[in-house]
This record gives structure tokens, C-alpha cells and sequence, in this order.
């Protein structure tokens, strides 16, 4: 039998989702939270993923887009009155949208320029380009500066988040595994080889990088209007490194591998902290856990030990053997 | 052990679990244990415990104990909402003590003024904090208020001409001078110079010469501990003699070894301090020194004040209705903290007397209470 394409399945899983999101609500606000933090997780990794994993180049600025995306979106909303109803979901619908495409844009312009570099200096310019980003926002009045943008409308719920990551999934995976999208992989492996062959692999790099950009604006705009509340503390290089975490820890390029590492990595500190208020345990062990952080740095190294190859990247281990 | 009783034991253990579960009354408290506030959350959780262990030591409130549950966020953005949530969700707590930082309470707060669950928040000093509904409470001063104090401060030391040092990129430091000078030119005062620096300059000696040419009675400089020690050292070695005057912001590890004696005689506001002759102060920091082997700070004192206003309003609300309890949260009226005594207004912000300190010999000192 013929399996079935991955548009159709895109189709199959919204209507899943379309039909699930009743049960999410009756699983109460706490749980909702970890959800929709999943999916936005899934949405910044597997974006980050087609840039650092598939086309192989290392950007640490994921964040800065998710920045844009976010308060492009959420100053939209805002202008827009944050009006309820049907109209609450066009405008929520179109300020996603817009929020995406100017992360694309500032992606398209960070990239153009800055993708000649490659490896290490790649990666510093894309962390300077994140702080420019965070320090631009803390300047800008109208975004609330360092206060932080306030009385943003809740849109984002179970079905808009996980509609995205399933976007995000589809548009990611379609793309690498189009024939165009091999053009991505070769950069990867083997640029001169890429480039002797006729590859134009500037611009596979520059629609990589937009792209991802791209997702990470929505991750941003889903992100704000989730939590209602966003800083520029909450774009910082911290968080593009934990998206890193997930990409590195999933297996560069592995797309089932890395959607594992963002929904582990996201329910890991909520295990850790249902399992320090457990009341049957003994204090000690309590006490043990309430360090959670501590504990999910050391489970973090443990990880990378255990699988450098990533979560669940066993395809590389093969090809390293035939090597 | 004689295992036919044991059913029977573990009967009773449930049996008075349950009972015992029935009669606590839960508190949540979000706050930065771990991350780069860690410093902060942590003090103010000392003393938010200390205030729940004292009350449970002294029966509880209205016969019922109280059980403080308490959530970390990392200092990390995103992390307060879903500790929120998870207090209000799944530990059904009937209040919400947190956060310092003023951008983790404004995550929390629009999730707590949702449930309807009532946040009182013991240091974000952010004035937007208690506008995000009328189920949010703070107990510390909003920074407006710090420039008004110092304001009348000054008057009250005689000082007529004051220069101001405000730092351009802190919100913080630009309200403090706003209303400093409201208050001191609308009661005699004069600003002689207004000096700007950003957070970062390391030199500031074109502003200082500029300052110094004004001859002002003492400089208003409501910065942050880093720029402020640099600029005492950097006044004192161009011959500026005039006192400063700042806000909390002062407070800070590095402040008296960097400023090195050259801030001596300064002055600052701030929320507490350990020398407060008052007795119940006094009796506090035995009581913190004995549970914990180290000074409480400001964030400490105020996790206190937060827990113990609470209490307060529970007893008052005469159990954890939701409605009622945010009514006597409301109503606290000159309630005695150890930040002074507390009033909250209508807009739900505290009104309170604020603490002065100098610096002496290197050390700070308490100067006097300056009532609202």
C-alpha cells in the first residue's frame, strides 16, 4: 500500500487536532500551558533545524527572530483594539501572518550579507545580530521598552499552537525532501562538491535562513499571544541556546529526533517539579529534586555522553560505520 | 512490627490526612530560585517562610494551618506563567505571593486576575504591576515615590540647590528624578544643573565638572550601584565635596568596595534596614539570624511583610472566598510591617513610610523613617 503523502497526513492531523482541543481544555489551564509550550518549542526546532541541521550552518539567533515575530504581531493585535469573536480571529490570523513575514524579511536581511561567513563566525554574527534585536526593543518606547509589552490578548490556544507546529513540520520536511530541497543537504555535506556541481549554496543558505526565520516569527506571535506578556529578557541568548540544545540534542537533521528533544526538553522541568511535590517520597529525595535545574543540567550531560549523535539519530551512527 | 495492625495504621495515617488536608489553607509563592534573580527570590522567600512557619508555630489562621507551596522559574521569561498556572490549576491555592522581578509578576498577574485568585507581589516596583486588575496587590513603594521622599529629605536638611545625575536608559532612574523635582521645586527648591549619563559610561567626569561649576548643595543621582560607585569616586577626585542622594538602586554587592569611603555621608531610600531600632525589627532579624545564619535584606523583610498581610486578610475575610479575601486584602489599613506601616490604596499600591540610610565609615547606616 501506498503511504499516504505528507500533505494529506498535514490535513489528517488538523482535523485530529480540530477534534482534540475540547479534551485539552477540560485537561485545565496548567496542563494547556506545557501543550502549547510544546508546540512551540516543536516550532522553533524544527525551523532551527533546516538551518543548523539540514543546511548545516550554525546560527544562534533563533530567539532574535522569535522576537520579531512576537511584538510585530502582538503591537498588531494590540492596534488592532484586540477585538473578540470572529473578527479577534482575522486579526489574530493576519497579525501571525505579518509577524512571520517580517521576521522572514529581517531573516532575508541578516542573512544576504552574512551568510558568505561560515562555521564560527556565522554563529557570532547572528548572536550579535540577537542582542541588537533585544537592545532595540529595550529602546523602543512603543513596544514598552524595558517594562515589557503588557495587555496583549490570549489568541493562542491548543488548536492555533499545534496547527503551526504541524505547519512548521510539514513546510520543513516537504521542503528537504523536494528535489529542490536536496540542494540543502549537499550544502551540508559538501559545499565545494555542492558548488562544483552547479549549486547555488548562497541561496539555498539565504532560503534556509528565511525560512526559519520565518517559523520562529510564529513561534513568536503564538508565544505572545499565549502568555500575554512579553520582555526582552524572554529573547535573549539563553533561549536561542536552548533551541540549540533541542536541535543538537535531537540529532542535527533528524526531524523525528529533534521534534522528541523540544517535547522532552519541555516536560522534563514540569516532570522534575511534580516529582519534587510528590508527597509520598521521603524529604531527601524531595529535597534532592527540588533542585530541579541542577538535575535537568546534569540529565542534559548525561544525554550528550550517552548519544552524541543525537536523541534519535541512528542513521548517522550507520553511516559513520560504513565510513 | 505486628503486620495485621498495619492496614489498620496506614488507615489512620490516610484518615488523618485527609482531615489534615481539608483544614490547610494553601498559599502559592512563585519566585526566582534558581537564574540570574536567584539572589532576590531566594531572600524573599526566607522571609515569606519564616512568616508561615511563625504563624503555623502560633496555631495557623482561624484554627487552620497554612501550607506554603512554592514554584521556581528560573528567572527564566515564559517560566512565572506556567508556575502560575500551575498553583492555581493543580494546587487550587487561594492567593499568590511573588513575584520580585517586576517582569515576572506582570506574567503572573494577568493569570492570577483571571482565576479571580488574589497575587499580592512583594517587590516589583513596576507601577504597571497592580494595574493589570483589581486582584493584584504589592506591598513594597512604587519608584515615584522614592523621588518624593528624597525630595523632602533634602528640604528637611536644608538643602535648596541640587543638581540631578539621572540615567537616561533606566526607566527607574528617569521616574525617580521626575517626581524629585516635582516635589522639591514645587516646595522651594531649585535644580541647578540636570546631568544625563547611560547605564555603562564608565567616565563621567564632563558631567561631574559641570555639576561641580553649579556648586549644588548635595546631587540627586537615582542610578544603579555600578555607575553610582564609579561616580562617587569620580566626583571626589575632581574636588566634588556635595553629598548624593539616590534611591534602592544603591544597594548592591559592589557599591562600598568600588566607591572605596568616597560615598561617605551620602544618603539613599530604601525599603528596610537591619538597624531600624524599632522592636519588632529588631526581633525579626534575631528571629532570621536564628533560622537562616545570615542578615535579612530588604527582600527578605518584605517576603514577610507579603506573607503576614495575607494572614492578616484571611483572618479578617473570615476564610478563602475568593471575592471576600480580595475585600480585606483591600482594606489593610496601617498594617505594622517592618517596612513601615502599610496602607494600601486604591490603587491597590502600598503606602508606606520609606527608610533612609547613609553611608558611614564604609558601612550603611540607618538615617530615620520618612513617612509618606
Amino acid at each position: 500500500m501506498k503511504r499516504p503523502g505528507p500533505n494529506l497526513v498535514f490535513l489528517f492531523v488538523l482535523a485530529g487536532l480540530a477534534v482534540l482541543a475540547p479534551v485539552a481544555g477540560w485537561l485545565g489551564p496548567y496542563a494547556l500551558d506545557i501543550l502549547v509550550g510544546i508546540a512551540i518549542n516543536l516550532i522553533l526546532a524544527v525551523s532551527l533545524n533546516l538551518i543548523n541541521g539540514y543546511t548545516g550552518q550554525f546560527s544562534l539567533g533563533h530567539a532574535g527572530f522569535m522576537a520579531v515575530g512576537a511584538y510585530a504581531s502582538a503591537w498588531l493585535t494590540l492596534q488592532a483594539g484586540t477585538p473578540s469573536g470572529v473578527n479577534g480571529l482575522v486579526v489574530f490570523a493576519s497579525a501571525l501572518l505579518a509577524g512571520s513575514l517580517c521576521a522572514g524579511l529581517v531573516g532575508l536581511a541578516v542573512g544576504v550579507p552574512s551568510l558568505r561567513l561560515r562555521g564560527d563566525y556565522l554563529a557570532i554574527v547572528t548572536l550579535g545580530f540577537n542582542e541588537i534585536i533585544k537592545g532595540a526593543v529595550q529602546n523602543a518606547e512603543p513596544l514598552g521598552a524595558q517594562r515589557g509589552l503588557t495587555g496583549i490578548g490570549q489568541y493562542t490556544g491548543f488548536f492555533s499552537a499545534f496547527a503551526g507546529a504541524a505547519l512548521a513540520i510539514l513546510v520543513v520536511h516537504n521542503l528537504v525532501q523536494s528535489t529542490y530541497g536536496r540542494g540543502f543537504l549537499a550544502t551540508h555535506n559538501d559545499e565545494i562538491a555542492a558548488e562544483s556541481s552547479g549549486l547555488d549554496t548562497t541561496r539555498y543558505k539565504i532560503v534556509a535562513f528565511a525560512t526559519g526565520a520565518f517559523f520562529a516569527g510564529l513561534a513568536g506571535g503564538l508565544y505572545a499571544h499565549f502568555k500575554q506578556f512579553i520582555h526582552p529578557e524572554a529573547f535573549g541568548f539563553m533561549r536561542s541556546m536552548d533551541i540549540v540544545v533541542m536541535v543538537i540534542l535531537g540529532g542535527m537533521g533528524s526531524m523525528v529526533g529533534v521534534c522528541c528533544a523540544a517535547v522532552l526538553l519541555t516536560v522534563l522541568p514540569e516532570l522534575l517539579r511534580a516529582l519534587a511535590n510528590l508527597e509520598s517520597l521521603p524529604p531527601a529525595i524531595r529535597d534532592f529534586v527540588s533542585n530541579r535545574m541542577i538535575l535537568y543540567s546534569v540529565l542534559l550531560i548525561i544525554l550528550m555522553i550517552t548519544r552524541p549523535q543525537g536523541l534519535l539519530n541512528f542513521s548517522s551512527r550507520r553511516a559513520q560505520a560504513s565510513r | 512490627m505486628n503486620l495485621r495492625l498495619l492496614p489498620a495504621l496506614l488507615g489512620l495515617a490516610l484518615l488523618a490526612g485527609s482531615a489534615a488536608a481539608q483544614e490547610v489553607i494553601k498559599i502559592g509563592e512563585f519566585a526566582s530560585l534558581t537564574g540570574g534573580n536567584a539572589s532576590f527570590g531566594q531572600e524573599s522567600h526566607k522571609g515569606t517562610q519564616l512568616a508561615i512557619d511563625e504563624l503555623n508555630a502560633a496555631g495557623g489562621v482561624l484554627g487552620r494551618k497554612l501550607q506554603l507551596i512554592t514554584e521556581d522559574d528560573q528567572s527564566a521569561a515564559g517560566q512565572a506563567a506556567t508556575a502560575v498556572q500551575k498553583l492555581i490549576a493543580q494546587d487550587k491555592v487561594v492567593a499568590l505571593l511573588g513575584e520580585v522581578a517586576s517582569s515576572k509578576s506582570l506574567e503572573g498577574a494577568p493569570i492570577a486576575q483571571r482565576n479571580k485568585i488574589p497575587m499580592i507581589s512583594p517587590a516589583s516596583t513596576n507601577p504597571k504591576v497592580t494595574e493589570t486588575g483589581d486582584y493584584i496587590f504589592r506591598v513594597c513603594f512604587i519608584d515615584p515615590f522614592q523621588g518624593t521622599v528624597m525630595a523632602k529629605f533634602a528640604l528637611s536638611k536644608g538643602w535648596k540647590k541640587i543638581a540631578l545625575l539621572t540615567d537616561v536608559k533606566q526607566d527607574y532612574s528617569v521616574g525617580l528624578a521626575e517626581f524629585f523635582v516635582k516635589y522639591f521645586t514645587a516646595n522651594g527648591g531649585t535644580i541647578v544643573r540636570d546631568q544625563k549619563y547611560s547605564s555603562g559610561d564608565k567616565d563621567f567626569r564632563a558631567q561631574l565638572t559641570s555639576v561641580k561649576a553649579a556648586s549644588p548643595d548635595a546631587v540627586f543621582l537615582p542610578g544603579y550601584y555600578g555607575e553610582v560607585a564609579l561616580i562617587g569616586k569620580q566626583a571626589r577626585l575632581l574636588g566634588l565635596t556635595a553629598p548624593f542622594l539616590g534611591g534602592d538602586g544603591w544597594v548592591g554587592e559592589s557599591l562600598l568596595p568600588v566607591a572605596a569611603g568616597s560615598l561617605d555621608g551620602s544618603f539613599f531610600s530604601a525599603h528596610f534596614s537591619p538597624d531600624d531600632t524599632r522592636p519588632a525589627v529588631q526581633d525579626f532579624v534575631r528571629r532570621f539570624r536564628a533560622k537562616y545564619k545570615s542578615e535579612p535584606d530588604d527582600m527578605a523583610a518584605l517576603g514577610y511583610d507579603s506573607a503576614m498581610i495575607l494572614a492578616d486578610a484571611i483572618k479578617r475575610a473570615g476564610g478563602t472566598d475568593s471575592a471576600k479575601l480580595r475585600d480585606a486584602i483591600a482594606a489593610t489599613k496601617n498594617h505594622p510591617g517592618l517596612t513601615g506601616v502599610i496602607t494600601l490604596d486604591a490603587q491597590r499600591n502600598a503606602a508606606k513610610s520609606a527608610v533612609i540610610l547613609t553611608i558611614r565609615n564604609g558601612a550603611y547606616k540607618f538615617q530615620e523613617s520618612v513617612a509618606p
